[in-house]
């Protein structure tokens, strides 16, 4: 058992950051994933992602969606601790109840979408503000049809996923996550099961997110350009570690690693 | 006697008998339906004092006899202080014990959802009950249908056993007609048709007519 007295009760003081890993273990069986992973992410920051396949990053978000348990460490969100709580002056093991009131700061977005094909668009996105915040049908069609025109999808509002396009689905299913308000916003390879021609009116809306919202993001992505022209941050993972870190201008102008400096040529050759 | 004075003779008891069947089955679809469903989530859970009794409900009535279920829902039960009236006795028996394949349906379907659909209701911090209720049972719901329809023609078959409880239905007038007249051919042969005709022109389109409605409230159209 680890000892969890040397972990907050909860985040204190000027800065305490939107998100943070600390000393974060998964493992799947024998397979350690991912190793006293320390990671935090500011109020209002984008950080971005990148790494080879398996080094776990779709870990990370998971992890932090609470669709993972994890196995060493505390995840905080906001200054609360999400994966465990306090009880009798330490932290223990979150119960369900916990979960639920932590993970609603929490929105996340999946490579495949996920959208629920037996709604419209618009019922999709009315679906967790109605049934999970408690609003009046009338409130959550507001809100929901405001996110709609967002991401530029108003007019399909009630075709069902089946007639959508996979970039239009991948902007209703963000327009879904935002309706409940997160905090913070995982994209976990939004745009890697789409279609070339269409991966630019995703990462549009996203980019708009980073423009105009105080939203804090966490990005799965191996668009570097994109990573690039829009994080204020990029982690290199490797092998279940941060490898490196920095701004995108540092990280991919001037790499410090052998191992980043070899994935960001692979990459490019890739293109 | 011709067929058609046979016809003429009996219809109004083979009418009255087909609809009693009609009526068994109408009743033992509704136990099944909700014994299924109540199984299937049971068997589901992670809590086994839910789980326990589902499992043992399935695995007697799918491991013993039809016939026997419904002999001892009507002969044994009341030695133990619970009397049914045959009717009860006989739709209850069908309906549990038809339910308790249904139940391995429900589950199959509830876990064929794909994973997506589930973590996608937890990152909306649905609650389990909310997340089953609104996202995987109207998915499971069409994915089960097709093999529910197979298992309500099983079901509309399998009432013609309440007649030996003595309930009035299409095969007990069929056998009341035969005793009296000796006219098997004739009194077997009707039954045949009549469920020849439930099953193949009544329930079936029945079926693929819902299947069609909730492809296409589901949006798979
Ligand atoms: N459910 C699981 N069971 C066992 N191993 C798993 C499971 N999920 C992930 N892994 C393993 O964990 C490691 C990290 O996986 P993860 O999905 O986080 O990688 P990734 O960086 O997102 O890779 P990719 O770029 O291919 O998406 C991999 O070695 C993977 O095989
Ligand atoms: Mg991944």
């Amino acid at each position: 058992m680890e000892d969890m007295s040397n972990y907050p009760l909860e985040l204190t003081g000027p800065d305490v950051p939107m998100v943070r890993f600390m000393n974060v273990t998964k493992s799947y069986g024998a397979l350690v994933v991912l190793d006293k992973l320390d990671l935090d992410v500011a109020p209002g920051e984008m950080v971005t992602i990148i790494g080879p396949s398996g080094s776990g990053k779709t870990t990370v978000l998971r992890m932090l969606m609470t669709l993972e348990p994890i196995n060493g460490g505390v995840i905080y969100v906001d200054g609360q601790p999400l994966t465990h709580m306090p009880r009798g002056g330490r932290l223990v093991p979150a119960d369900a109840r916990h979960l639920r009131k932590v993970r609603a700061s929490i929105g996340m977005c999946f490579q495949q979408f996920n959208l629920f094909p037996h709604m419209t668009a618009l019922q999709n996105c009315m679906e967790g503000p109605v049934q999970v915040l408690g609003l009046s049908r009338a409130e959550a069609r507001a809100r929901s049809e405001e996110l709609l025109e967002l991401v530029g999808m108003i007019d399909k509002k009630d075709q069902h996923p089946s007639r959508l396009s996979g970039g239009q689905q991948q902007r209703v299913a963000i327009a879904r996550a935002l309706a409940m308000r997160p905090k913070v916003m995982l994209f976990d390879e939004v745009t890697s099961a789409l279609d070339p021609e269409v991966i630019g009116e995703v990462t549009a809306v996203i980019r708009k997110l980073v423009a105009e919202h105080n939203l804090t993001m966490l990005m799965v992505t191996h668009q570097m350009g994109f990573a690039r022209d829009i994080s204020d941050r990029i982690c290199f993972f490797f092998g279940g570690r941060i490898e490196e870190q920095g701004p995108p201008d540092v990280l991919f102008g001037s790499p410090r690693r052998d191992r980043t400096r070899q994935f960001l040529s692979a990459v490019k050759e890739a293109i | 006697m011709s067929y058609q004075d046979f016809l003429q003779t009996y219809a109004a008891r083979i009418l009255n008998g087909t609809a009693v069947t009609a009526a068994q089955f109408l009743f033992a679809s509704g136990v099944a339906i909700l014994a299924a469903l109540i199984a299937g989530l049971g068997k589901l859970s992670a809590n086994p004092l839910i789980r326990g009794p589902a499992v043992v409900y399935i695995e007697i009535f799918r491991g013993t006899s039809l016939l026997v279920q419904l002999y001892w829902i009507f002969f044994v039960l009341p030695l133990f202080g619970l009397t049914l009236p045959k009717f009860a006795a006989g739709f209850l028996s069908v309906g549990m014990n038809v339910g308790a394949y249904g139940a391995e349906l429900v589950r199959g379907a509830i876990q064929a959802v794909p994973r997506g659909q589930w973590e996608a209701a937890l990152a909306l911090n649905m609650t389990p009950a909310t997340r089953m209720r609104r996202v995987i049972l109207p998915q499971a719901f069409l994915l089960m249908l097709p093999p529910w329809g197979n298992l309500i023609i099983e079901l509309l078959k399998g009432t013609a056993l309440v007649s030996l409880i003595s309930v009035a239905d299409l095969m007990f007038q069929a056998k009341q007609i035969n005793a009296s007249t000796y006219l098997s051919a004739q009194s077997f042969g009707t039954a045949l048709i009549v469920y020849y005709i439930l099953a193949r022109f009544v329930v079936t389109p029945f079926m693929r007519w819902l299947e069609r409605v909730m492809a296409q409230r589901l949006g798979r159209t």
